[in-house]
């Protein structure tokens, strides 16, 4: 049985506290929105969250991404399922991908409008493609709970939403940080807003809208 | 005017290179060197490439002497980089990298005989050591982000190709490709204690005085260097290193009771075996230690400290022959091709060269390692020198040199030459082999007499020697804030 419940939990750099102390929990069906002013502890939550939750399958996207810029965009998304593999079929992927593997992973690319970039390597995209590609990842990954820091930030528009729209599709729960406030009601369930490191806001999302939602910054 | 660091340091180099030439002996003592000189010139200019009887297998087993001992040395020395948090695989690696190829394979040659393996062991024990430390470098750069996102349960192998081997691909080949490089040249000089690379061949040909043959062997070893980038190339490498070990020739059979000999017994000090206990034991070490290994340790760093000051004043004289800054495009390409010759010849062939023109003295060698090092420094301070943007209306010339150029590569090139020092002092104490009295003469001497103990003892302290200069080297730069990142350039 999945649980995911932070009780006190608290967050230091160095010797100053950052975040916390705070306590909530993720029921199935959520999908929560972390926002706030940037330096508020949304990422430094996620982090939190991914490193007490290790015991469970998480998935995690964070700003960076963690991609590997030389290898290919078929591999980085590969790398999100390595551990249902032994480490001799992950090797021999690398030299030569699997019929079985490639057609699945081709079709999620489509899903997210960079099929034809399957054989690019990383490094030679741009940072909106980098950012598809790692939600592709993680939506090939699978698991019970996702956690993306600003998982939309480089894409426009419809793009944005479409891929807002796989990814809380694709998990029960997720933890979103977000900057979006309209993406923010319009896919989470649950908006937790945060200044200085302590909750200043928790709500359903179908409780508020964006204009009440400018006190937090 | 108050001098600073870096000047003060220079200086006290100078004069104690100073001392070390007044100290040594430096004589020609040929007959006639200018003579031999003369001829060996003539050999390059009019060589003679039908005399080798067999140059395509000289050429043959040098390429896959490198091949075999560098692939080697590249398993074994990615195995080590992946334990490398232990300090006990570091120290392994440390002391294995600081005995020269040419001693690990007199090592080989008294217990495998001139057997392949002994050739393959002698590049690929050195290497392994080298790979390590540099592989395990490459590795520790690489951003460990991609590991963070990888699913928790993913197995350690392949958490480690996927997420960190893969980003450092790029470097390990571009690192590997270069060692590649130093292998064909260790390779070539392995000839000269008997295994059938190039080095054979050229020391019968000089020992014959053909040297129209000593040209053409020459002449061919640049090319092959020269055109490296173009026949090795990341698709067919597998290929090369598949085929290498079946063209290593198959030398002579190895006498397994010598192995187990030399091992069990040669290289048991004399006084253990014959039970005389610690106290013989160290009196034994005591005699060894002044009569040979002083002397040997003495001769070593003079001809180590004239050789380091020789090949930075060398470097600094010929690095504006490829920089943009003095020399327009045709004199830039002359000036490449000379900086490669010279670093492309290894110390051991120069200093035996020079020392068959000049006769025996310090002299060959220093003027050996100061071209070969003075070389490699020369090139890779021309290229930082082109990055270098002069304001259009800078002075040119001399003016130029002294207070554009040379004020802003000094740190660099004191940074390079202090990494080289390590290296100079571990080709000092081989080019011994040869013949001059440093560390390398007295190892060379105990084979000769099959005293193996004595030789490991002294082969042993030269590691530490070698160790123990690359940590004062390391200390300098530090002191200076001298930093370079060309701590890979090393062969």
């Amino acid at each position: 049985m999945s649980d995911f419940v932070l009780q006190d939990a608290e967050a230091h750099y160095g010797a100053t506290r950052v975040l916390g102390p705070l306590s909530m929990g993720i029921e199935p069906g959520e999908h929560v929105a972390l926002i706030g002013k940037s330096g508020a502890g949304k990422s430094t939550l996620l982090s939190l969250m991914y490193d007490r939750w290790q015991a469970q399958p998480v998935a995690l996207m964070p700003q960076a991404l963690g991609l590997v810029d030389t290898l290919s965009v078929f591999h980085n998304v590969y790398m999100g399922r390595l551990d249902r593999h032994r480490w001799w079929r992950n090797l021999a992927t690398l030299a030569r991908p699997f019929r079985r593997d490639v057609d699945e992973i081709a079709a999620l690319l489509d899903e997210v409008g960079i099929g034809e970039k399957r054989w690019t390597p990383c490094g030679e995209l741009s940072g909106g493609q980098r950012q598809r590609v790692a939600a592709a990842r993680v939506l090939y990954q699978q698991g019970a709970l996702l956690l993306a820091d600003e998982p939309v930030s480089a894409l426009d528009g419809p793009q944005a939403s479409s891929l807002m729209g796989k990814l809380t599709q694709g998990y029960p729960r997720s933890v979103l940080a977000m900057h979006d406030l309209d993406l923010a009601l319009g896919f989470c369930t649950r908006i937790v807003g945060l200044r200085d490191g302590a909750v200043v806001l928790d709500a359903p999302s179908n409780t508020l809208d964006s204009a009440s939602l400018q006190d937090l910054y | 005017m108050p001098f600073r660091a870096t000047t003060r340091v220079t200086l006290g180099f100078i004069l104690l290179a100073l001392a070390c030439l007044l100290l040594g002996d430096f004589e020609i003592s040929a007959h006639d060197p200018w003579r031999s000189l003369g001829q060996l010139f003539l050999g390059l200019l009019q060589p003679d490439f039908t005399s080798v009887d067999s140059l395509g297998e000289a050429l043959l087993r040098t390429v896959a002497f490198a091949f075999v001992g560098v692939g080697v040395g590249a398993l074994a020395g990615m195995g080590l980089a992946l334990l490398f948090h232990h300090w006990w695989v570091r120290t392994f690696s440390a002391f294995i990298r600081a005995i020269h190829e040419l001693f690990w394979a007199l090592i080989f040659l008294q217990s495998f005989g001139l057997h392949p393996v002994t050739g393959v062991l002698a590049i690929a024990i050195p290497y392994a050591g080298i790979f390590a430390k540099v592989y395990a470098e490459i590795l520790d750069e690489t951003d460990p982000l991609p590991a963070v996102v990888l699913p928790r349960r993913a197995g350690r192998l392949s958490r480690l190709v996927y997420a960190r081997v893969s980003q450092a691909w790029p470097h390990l080949v571009s690192y590997t490709a270069y060692r590649l490089e130093c292998g064909l040249r260790s390779s070539a000089v392995l000839g000269f204690v008997g295994m059938p690379t190039i080095g054979y061949h050229l020391m019968a040909a000089f020992a014959q005085g053909h040297y129209a043959t000593v040209g053409a062997l020459l002449l061919t070893f640049y090319v092959l260097i020269g055109t490296l980038r173009w026949w090795v190339r990341p698709k067919v490498l597998p290929f090369y290193l598949l085929v290498a070990p079946f063209l290593l020739g198959t030398g002579l059979p190895i006498m397994w009771s010598n192995v187990t000999r030399f091992f069990t017994e040669d290289i048991v000090p004399t006084p253990l075996k014959r039970g005389e206990g610690l106290e013989g034991l160290w009196e034994w070490f005591a005699q060894l230690f002044v009569n040979q290994a002083l002397p040997g340790i003495w001769n070593t760093l003079l001809l180590t400290q004239l050789a380091l000051v020789a090949t930075g004043a060398l470097a600094l004289l010929l690095f504006p022959l490829i920089s943009r800054h003095f020399t327009n495009r045709p004199g830039g390409v002359l000036g490449h091709v000379v900086l490669v010759v010279m670093r492309s010849t290894p110390e051991y062939m120069l200093a035996f060269i020079l020392l068959q023109l000049w006769g025996p003295s310090m002299l060959p060698a220093v003027v050996a390692l100061a071209l070969h090092n003075g070389g490699i420094i020369a090139h890779l301070i021309g290229r930082r020198s082109n990055e270098i943007l002069l304001r259009q209306d800078a002075p040119r010339g001399v003016n130029r040199y002294t207070f554009e150029l040379v004020p802003r590569l000094y740190g660099p090139f004191l940074a390079l030459l202090f990494y080289r020092w390590e290296i100079i002092l571990r080709e000092t104490a081989i080019l011994g082999i040869l013949g001059i009295a440093t560390l390398g003469f007295y190892v060379d001497t105990a084979i000769q007499e099959i005293r193996f103990d004595r030789a490991m003892v002294l082969i042993l302290i030269t590691a530490l020697i070698n160790i123990g200069v690359d940590v004062l080297a390391r200390r300098l730069r530090g002191r200076l804030r001298l930093r370079h990142g060309v701590n890979r350039q090393r062969c």
